[in-house]
């Protein structure tokens, strides 16, 4: 606001800052270093911060206890395979529609927003007695469909704000160069859209990671990913905490790095393109 | 070679008109430059003879051949765009080398030839570089010698300079004007700078509302405009336009006089007004003079021309030199 | 720049994405439409019969129902009023220059990626645990009495957890509103004397609307269909105390088997949702224009 910001002022923005940070980074970072206490020190009233007795058991046992790599694998292929074949789907759509408007592209692009709208329950019980007549229940092709489909709308939308910045004369101009379609897509679309598509493919995936409606209601245990894996540990009153603690570190560490690189493109993802 | 010929040429987007139908015949070697305000048709017409957009009716001959319904490669034209339209992910080296490779050349002739087109436009230190790098200007000429490589039969401008500041602009100008001396490849300018129009072009084709008002060289256009509109667009400061009895002593409509064919005097003249605001260009001044019967009238006189505001001043027109239109505005000869 | 020939393409490259969004849409909605006709439990096999408005009747005269219709609410303008009001503190805090701004940035946004049922689970245990949680202990270290959080304050609790997830969605939104604001219009309402605080209320705030508005509606969004953070924290309890619309209709269909009572709760939300759906739709929409 002010052309010389004074000393002072950034100390004091520095130190409230830094403090509204730490407060909401704490529970996360309180569950970091819960996953290295002990059982006893986990529950231990005053609680230790920093000096307790540092220990790797609570990972090594989550993992022998419950498998948790097998739930990790799902979380994986969950999240990464409808996010791919959502892809595949959406980016010849958003194509056509930022390349190729016509009057209805709009409507086209709000209706499927508005899909995106409908509450999850409204959809609930129809899928559940479908999934379980098929057979898909707690099965991962299920559960990467419905993904797949839940966030179709979304990467439809990104990939499209994306294409549009692509100037129109630039793809003329490759026409005027001599450049068959297919050479205009391999040496000039593709290289300008893959930032855009990165970035959807990282914000999609988050989303898919992340999703806690259609994983909880359709898994329970082969297919289960880290979402209904996580929650099994409500149901015992039991305080494994420090175990707790060893999962989620996991379950959150690898989105939240994936989260930090894509923060730019977070904000234009999730209000598609309302505000940039 | 590169004749390029239109004949009853029609485009319509939806059910607006925006071409209702030209024809039109530009000569191998010519610099055309097209112009008209925005909004004249004089953008699509060129993406027309690009082939970046679909005819509604009429033919484009080039060289004699059909290419109507060509892909825009196919035409043998090359194209510099208003945006410049560089890849911004290749180098500058790899955006003029791009359409040598689309046409599958050999490696050493495509080095040959960006390093040729890159020596004529001052290119060759900034062959690694991306256009992210580049002023606007370098860019500019990226953009061109990406045209050139390619030895099109003509070169498609569109409004290529303005989005260049004034002083880029006149450099470029002459830039472009040498290249075409050099090359004597026929061009295609489109511009809605009546400036650029008269000092490039051999012919200028004054366009407004999609169809041609008048097309000659830029002499012809200045000396003998055929219609009100074309008089108007044409030159600058506009030309004084005067309606009522004054016209009808000449038995005109509308008579009009440039600014540079009034000789002002400070006691005895045709006409008198008062001197409103003066302009002072150094070279010359221009004045915007309240003239009693006739309206707000623009003057220019040189540039010591000594005038204060509010000073009284007598006007004479060279009646050689003045332009008289008829009720539908056209010219009388 | 469309030609024919792409304009012909367009449309094939379209249509996979258009057909599949609209079986996912059309075919459960229908089906969940049909559904709350039927007199249809799991439990009871054998003819599922047409009764009309009677699943309508029942679930909207079930005094759950209208426990579950004031939780949603209270749960969505609660975490509105804390996302929106912090959020705005907070963007306008990091706008700021100062040392370890991106740090302290990406802290800020680190809790919008964990995964629900992490975050319920350990606020749940780790916090409002009512005898080994950090708040427990802060309590007792003030001389105060420990409040069992989920049991004495449930629907609070759930707020609590649900606006720590989306602070930071509302803060980088406006964060990214607020830098786009023109620093010469700032400057400008400087030069005509406008100090700190009425140029927050009459160009900053202004400036915000049309985020904030964007915030607000797509949490809505999100906010009316909380489920995991309700499942894994208080299973909608105590009695039905933080039991939320959607919630409601889980329980009826997946713990009752009451598929025909719990086909018209979801229709009841459809509705609810597509009130605000049709605000945000037109919103975004008008942006599209520009």
């Amino acid at each position: 606001m002010a052309r010389a910001t004074t000393t002072r002022s950034k100390i004091t923005f520095t130190v409230v800052g830094w403090l509204c940070g730490l407060l909401l980074f704490f529970p996360i970072l309180w569950t970091f270093l819960t996953s290295f206490k002990t059982e006893g020190d986990a529950i231990a009233n005053p609680p230790y911060f920093l000096f307790f007795h540092w220990t790797l058991e609570n990972y090594a046992e989550v993992q022998a206890r419950s498998d948790y790599l097998h739930h990790f694998l799902n979380s994986v292929t969950i999240s990464v395979g409808s996010t791919l074949i959502g892809l595949v789907i959406a980016v010849p759509a958003a194509w056509a529609m930022a390349f190729s408007p016509t009057r209805r592209t709009k409507d086209v692009l709000m209706w499927m927003l508005s899909t995106k709208m409908m509450p999850p329950v409204g959809a609930l019980i129809p899928i559940y007695l479908i999934f379980r007549d098929w057979g898909l229940l707690d099965s991962r092709i299920g559960l990467t469909v419905v993904l797949m489909l839940i966030n179709l709308p979304i990467i439809v939308w990104m990939l499209y704000t994306y294409f549009r910045e692509i100037p129109g004369e630039i793809l003329e101009a490759a026409r005027m160069d001599g450049a068959s379609l297919a050479k205009e897509i391999v040496y000039v679309l593709t290289p300008m859209a893959i930032p855009g598509i990165a970035s959807t493919l990282l914000l999609n995936i988050i989303l898919a990671w992340n999703e806690a409606f259609w994983t909880l209601n359709l898994s329970t245990s082969r297919a289960a990913p880290l979402t209904t894996f996580i929650a099994s540990y409500s149901s015992p009153e039991g305080l494994f905490w420090a175990k707790l603690s060893a999962a989620s570190t996991l379950a959150i560490a690898p989105i939240l790095i994936m989260g930090w690189f894509s923060q730019k493109q977070l904000v234009r993802g999730l209000t598609f393109g309302a505000v940039k | 070679m590169g004749s390029i010929s239109l004949s009853s040429v029609r485009k319509s987007f939806g059910t607006t008109d925006v071409i209702p139908g030209i024809d039109l015949d530009i000569e191998d070697g010519e610099f055309v430059v097209f112009v008209g305000p925005s909004g004249c048709g004089k953008s699509t017409l060129l993406r027309l003879i690009a082939g970046l957009e679909d005819t509604t009716g009429g033919q484009i001959l080039i060289d004699g051949k059909d290419v109507t319904a060509a892909a825009p490669a196919k035409r043998g034209l090359a194209m510099v765009f208003q945006s410049y339209a560089l890849y911004p992910h290749m180098t500058v080296y790899n955006n003029i080398a791009f359409p040598l490779k689309m046409d599958s050349q050999p490696k050493d002739v495509i080095d040959r030839k960006v390093r040729d087109a890159a020596r004529v436009l001052n290119l060759t230190n900034y062959l690694d570089r991306r256009p992210g790098q580049l002023s606007g200007g370098q860019r500019q000429r990226v953009a061109i010698g990406r045209a050139i490589v390619r030895q099109p039969s003509a070169f498609l401008f569109d409004e290529p300079l303005s989005n260049l500041d004034a002083a880029l602009r006149g450099t470029m100008r002459i830039e472009i004007s040498e290249l075409h001396q050099q090359l004597k490849t026929t061009m295609v300018y489109v511009t809605h700078d009546q400036i650029e129009a008269m000092t490039m072009a051999d012919k200028i084709v004054v366009l407004n509302a999609g169809r041609i008002e008048q097309v000659g060289s830029p002499l012809d256009l200045y000396r003998t405009p055929a219609n009100l509109f074309v008089a108007g667009f044409i030159g600058s400061p506009r030309m004084n336009m005067i309606e009522g009895a004054e016209a009808g002593k000449m038995q005109a409509k509308t008579i009009g006089v440039r600014p540079e064919h009034i000789r002002l005097s400070p006691t005895e003249g045709a006409w008198s007004g008062t001197v409103g605001v003066t302009e002072h260009l150094g070279s010359d001044t221009l004045l915007h003079i309240d003239a009693d019967e006739l309206g707000p009238i623009t003057a220019r006189a040189d540039g010591e021309f000594a005038v204060r505001s509010g000073q009284r001043i007598f006007m004479t027109p060279d009646r050689a030199r003045m332009h008289r239109f008829d009720e539908k505005g056209l010219a009388i000869r | 720049m469309a030609t024919l020939h792409t304009r012909a393409s367009a449309r094939l490259m379209m249509s996979p994405a258009v057909i599949l969004l609209f079986v996912w849409m059309i075919v459960p909605l229908a089906m969940t439409l049909y559904f709350s006709f039927l007199s249809y439990n799991l439990l009871t096999p054998g003819a599922h019969n047409f009764i009309g408005f009677t699943n309508y009747y029942y679930f909207l005269t079930d005094p759950a129902f209208l426990t579950a219709i004031g939780n949603t609410l209270l749960i969505v303008i609660g975490v509105l009023l804390i996302t929106v009001i912090g959020g705005i503190l907070l963007a306008l805090v990091l706008d700021q220059p100062f040392w370890g701004q991106g740090i302290v940035r990406l802290l800020v946004i680190a809790p919008f990626f964990v995964m629900p049922t992490v975050s319920a689970l350990v606020w749940k245990n780790m916090f409002m645990n009512p005898v080994y949680g950090l708040f427990a202990w802060i309590a007792r270290g003030l001389g105060l009495t420990p409040v069992d959080w989920l049991a004495d304050v449930p629907l609070f609790s759930i707020i609590l957890i649900v606006a720590w997830q989306w602070l930071p969605f509302a803060t980088l939104i406006l964060l990214t509103a607020l830098q786009s604001l023109d620093g010469e219009q700032k400057e400008a309402a400087e030069m005509d004397g406008a100090g700190a605080i009425s140029r927050f209320f009459y160009i900053v705030l202004p400036h915000l609307s049309r985020a904030i508005t964007v915030v607000i509606l797509i949490q809505t969004i999100f906010l009316l269909s909380v489920f995991a953070e309700i499942l894994v924290t208080t299973n909608g309890g105590p009695g039905i105390q933080s039991t939320n619309l959607t919630y409601l209709v889980y329980a009826q269909a997946l713990l009752q088997f009451d598929v025909g009572g719990a086909s018209a709760g979801g229709i009841v939300a459809v509705i609810l949702a597509n009130i605000v759906a049709i605000f945000l739709i037109r919103l975004i929409g008008k942006n599209l224009d520009r």
